[in-house]
């Protein structure tokens, strides 16, 4: 960054304490000057020290690496911790991501949302009942395919952030869509040998309109997506596994 | 007030938490974890290069077993660890990363035929067997003799604790979100739970268990820069500490991590340098060669660290205006190499640097990283002065470690740590010994007495104190006088520091006085915690006149067995005292399989102690006549320390490898 004069940031934070019963939503605006290589996880703590020390908002790896801190950042589903200032404007504005329980300012829940989700789709390796002996972790490994092992981790980078679901159209219409997380899921332990589950087992998942017949394929999710993860393909695949799943019904 | 009860009450929600968890109740018991995010958003998702486990299946890894793992984490350790518990370490790992693969962990696979590598700056070409094709690959890292650390890409933590975290859904395991301990319940030497406060409603809960466990990680961020996790904070450590009757173990047994990046001390990986990745200096000089010409780089942390600070007190460091750093350089692994294998490296540079590490060397310096020190539990996991308080993975010193633990060794000591202290925690339970008969009125004392302390951080003061100036004082004093190089001037005066900011931090008052979500409220207790784990480490560090692994003094430097093959054990048993009592655990050389010797890094600098060379000439005696009788690697290990009655009997058997069946 150039030595020039550091640029005062104004940064409107959208406030809201939804446990203290006559509280409102506000806009607060703050001042801070930028600091080189400022990013909005080091703006939001200077905010907290400096002027409120009640701010809430949720920072734990502050690497981009655990999904704690998406928000609206200038309207847009982002991880915070890895924003950096100077590829912003002077005025910021941040706002806490839609579409999950509010815990108070740019704090959310979304850990709750999450724990629904992976109970609904149920995101864990299912043994068949018959096989479902203890593994003999003594024997060598069961053997997988480089390249297969390489595809699931792809999807399995999945920070379950959020992001795609305050950035998903169809969210807003259906409150129980599972959204591009859910449906990357899916995909995920479609395609690992170690799930026994059938397409039929999948289909009774996911063949509905809250599943991958709901999405609009406005592609939000991927746009979003601080992972890059190939949202679009992998909703279009199980999409045509499902179809294929619905028209032998 | 509320009040839970249930079996086994687990603190901390990552890889150790959660793999504690699904053990106890694996065994039918019922089991709580209280955790302060959802546990995929743990520290242990950080962890980047990988998990050592000795499985050998890559060429580079050829030869590999217990025995080799073993010797690495002990000489890795400047032999402070515990031999047994190392034992039960290395011949459980390979198990873990087989649990974990059938969980669905995606480990990156071994390909079988020719592939590049970089080593020692060179281009090489492997050729792994057809045989091992499919099964577990693993990568280079420090101070290990093999190729040991099995990754998954640079998402290993991740990856891990997805999984994991995928299993206790399975079991239904019940996890109770931004739920804080704050105390531990205890009477008359007997844990009976925690006191819990809800973080966002303000809430206090009473758990009330058989048994406790605390798996809440490490404590790296009573330093300014760190590498940890913004919850890094050392609470399991401290309410531990609280008890006044629980310990700590080696507090001051502090690791910093070669290569996070300048200024904001995020990690890159030290597969980095596993793969062939190099360190520069201002000249674009590779000076690792000439401090420690057999492992380079690749020597073991705490000596790469060192090092790197000794170059660039040489003048040889990076001018910026955060301080001197020195470049990290992985170009030479290429592209395709760097967006494969180290794409959170990569994702991290682009981030938080600008730039493009394919292209560009990245600005590192050694940062705190990791905690080798925690609660002093024996080797079941469970406290030696307060029954029914165990501990597992960083937050625990059972003492896999040391003085300076092994890279990759730490998530694969979570996992370990959780499958073995779970079994012997069921064992408790299932013993007339654990029933707890706590009255009300007890429970009740303890939940007074935390509210009574919430209450008095919110009442009006004379002369208050914020927490925040205390909390960077804290941090400033331990970056500067508690960091890789330690003297007696600077300890000193750390110690002294820390007191005055302790009894200055009692006096804090909070400006919002409400007591439901209130992140001021929370810093300012956990600031009064974190000042007396500061002291802890600091006067530990002063106290152990000596240089042992990551415990570097410019005043002492050589590694003294007289009079330091010891564990520092520290306690706070009256709430008044601004400092801990301080004692020492000795380790006993006549037990140990791999009697201390010469590390092998720069200048023997040891002052022996004179038990060494007896055990090693019994050691050696012993060896030979087992060998003359034919026996084998298994019978010889078990006549030099037995560990096997120790250790769960689901978990004794053989690794089975692929040269090496049974």
């Amino acid at each position: 960054m150039s030595d020039n004069k550091a640029r005062t940031l104004k940064i409107s934070i959208l406030r809201y304490n939804p446990q203290v019963p006559e509280d409102k939503p506000k806009v607060e605006t703050y001042e801070l000057e930028e600091a080189d290589g400022m990013t909005l996880f080091i703006a939001l703590n200077d905010i907290r020290e400096k002027y409120d020390e009640s701010l809430k908002f949720d920072f734990v790896c502050r690497a981009g690496i655990c999904g704690s801190c998406s928000m609206l950042v200038n309207g847009t589903p982002t991880l915070a911790c890895r924003t950096l200032t100077s590829k912003l404007d002077e005025d910021i504005s941040l706002a806490p991501l839609p579409m999950f329980e509010l815990i108070g300012d740019l704090s959310i829940y979304t850990g709750k949302w999450m724990r629904g989700l992976n109970e609904r789709l149920e995101t864990w390796i299912h043994e068949k009942e018959e096989e479902q002996t203890k593994v003999d972790a003594n024997r060598l490994e069961e053997r997988m395919d480089p390249d297969l092992a390489d595809d699931i981790y792809e999807l399995d980078r999945c920070v379950e952030c959020g992001c795609c679901v305050a950035g998903c159209g169809t969210m807003l219409m259906k409150n129980d869509f599972v959204g591009a997380v859910g449906l990357n899921k899916v995909a995920r332990y479609h395609l690992d040998p170690r799930d026994k589950r059938s397409d039929e087992d999948y289909y009774n998942l996911i063949g509905d309109e809250n599943g991958v017949f709901g999405c609009m394929t406005l592609l939000g999710c991927e746009d979003v997506c601080p992972k890059e993860l190939p949202l679009q393909s992998k909703i279009a695949y199980m999409r045509r596994k499902m179809v294929s799943m619905k028209d032998d019904k | 007030m509320r009040i839970a009860y249930t079996d086994v009450l687990v603190v901390g929600g990552g890889l150790a938490g959660l793999r504690c968890a699904t053990g106890v109740k694996e065994r039918g018991l019922d089991t709580v974890l209280l955790t302060l995010v959802p546990p995929k958003r743990s520290h242990s998702a950080a962890a980047q290069g990988g998990m050592q486990a000795s499985l050998g299946n890559c060429i580079k890894g050829e030869g590999d077993n217990e025995d080799v793992h073993f010797a690495d984490t002990i000489k890795g350790s400047d032999w402070g660890a515990d031999q047994d518990v190392a034992r039960m370490f290395v011949n459980t790992a390979p198990k873990a990363i087989r649990e974990l693969a059938a969980w669905g962990v995606p480990w990156t696979r071994v390909r079988k035929g020719d592939h590049q590598a970089i080593i020692n700056a060179k281009k090489v070409t492997l050729t792994e067997k057809d045989e091992a094709h499919g099964l577990i690959t693993a990568r280079d890292f420090g101070g290990t003799k093999k190729w040991r650390t099995c990754y998954t890409s640079d998402g290993t933590g991740h990856s891990m604790l997805y999984a994991m975290d995928n299993k206790a859904h399975e079991q239904e395991i019940k996890v109770h979100e931004r739920m804080e301990a704050i105390s531990l319940i205890h009477e008359n030497g007997r844990c009976y739970g925690a006191v819990a406060r809800n973080l966002m409603t303000g809430e206090l809960v009473a758990y009330i268990a058989k048994a406790t466990t605390i798996a809440t990680g490490g404590y790296g961020r009573i330093y300014a820069v760190s590498t940890n996790a913004v919850i890094c904070q050392g609470m399991g450590q401290a309410i531990a500490l609280e008890t006044g009757v629980a310990t700590l173990g080696n507090m001051e047994a502090i690791q910093f991590h070669p290569t996070a990046i300048v200024p904001v001390g995020i990690l890159t990986t030290e597969g980095c340098r596993g793969d062939g990745g190099l360190l520069t200096d201002v000249d674009g000089y590779r000076f690792m060669p000439d401090y420690e010409p057999e492992k380079k780089e690749l020597a073991s942390r705490d000596v790469v660290s060192r090092r790197m600070v000794e170059h660039m007190r040489k003048g040889k460091g990076v001018k910026s205006r955060y301080g001197d750093h020195l470049w990290l350089d992985i170009t030479i692994l290429g592209r395709e190499h760097i967006e494969k294998n180290l794409r959170e490296v990569k994702d991290i540079c682009e981030s938080f640097l600008g730039i493009d590490p394919a292209e560009q060397p990245i600005p590192v310096r050694p940062t705190q990283h990791y905690s080798m020190g925690g609660i002093r539990t024996d080797y079941k996991g469970e406290s030696q002065t307060l029954q029914g308080l165990y501990s597992c993975g960083e937050a625990a010193c059972w003492d896999l470690h040391g003085f300076n633990r092994l890279g990759g060794n730490s998530v694969s000591e979570t996992v370990v740590a959780g499958m073995l202290v779970a079994e012997h925690i069921s064992d408790f339970c299932e013993t007339k010994e654990s029933e707890i008969d706590i009255s009300t009125k007890l429970i009740h004392k303890f939940v007074d007495k935390e509210q009574a302390k919430l209450d008095y951080l919110l009442a009006a003061k004379e002369n208050p104190e914020s927490p925040y100036p205390l909390r960077h004082a804290m941090e400033n004093i331990m970056m500067d006088k508690v960091g890789i190089f330690r003297n007696e001037i600077d300890l000193q005066e750390a110690v002294d520091e820390l007191e005055q900011l302790l009894i200055r931090s009692r006096n804090i008052e909070v400006k919002h006085k409400t007591l439901t979500a209130n992140p001021e409220l929370v810093n300012a207790y956990r600031v009064q915690r974190m000042l007396k784990l500061a002291i802890c480490v600091a006067k530990g560090a002063l106290e152990r006149r000596e240089s042992r692994g990551a415990h570097a003094r410019e005043d002492y430097l050589e590694r003294n067995d007289k009079d330091f093959l010891n564990r520092t054990i520290t306690s706070w048993p009256d709430e008044n005292q601004t400092m801990p009592t301080m004692t020492y655990e000795p380790i006993d050389i006549k037990t140990m399989e791999l009697p201390p010797g010469f590390r092998g890094y720069g200048k023997d600098m040891t002052i022996t102690n004179p038990e060494s060379k007896v055990r090693q000439e019994e050691v050696d005696k012993l060896r030979q006549e087992l060998e003359d009788k034919g026996a084998d690697r298994f019978e010889i290990q078990d006549a030099l320390l037995e560990y096997n009655s120790k250790l769960p009997e689901c978990y004794r058997g053989k690794n089975e490898r692929l040269w090496e069946r049974f």
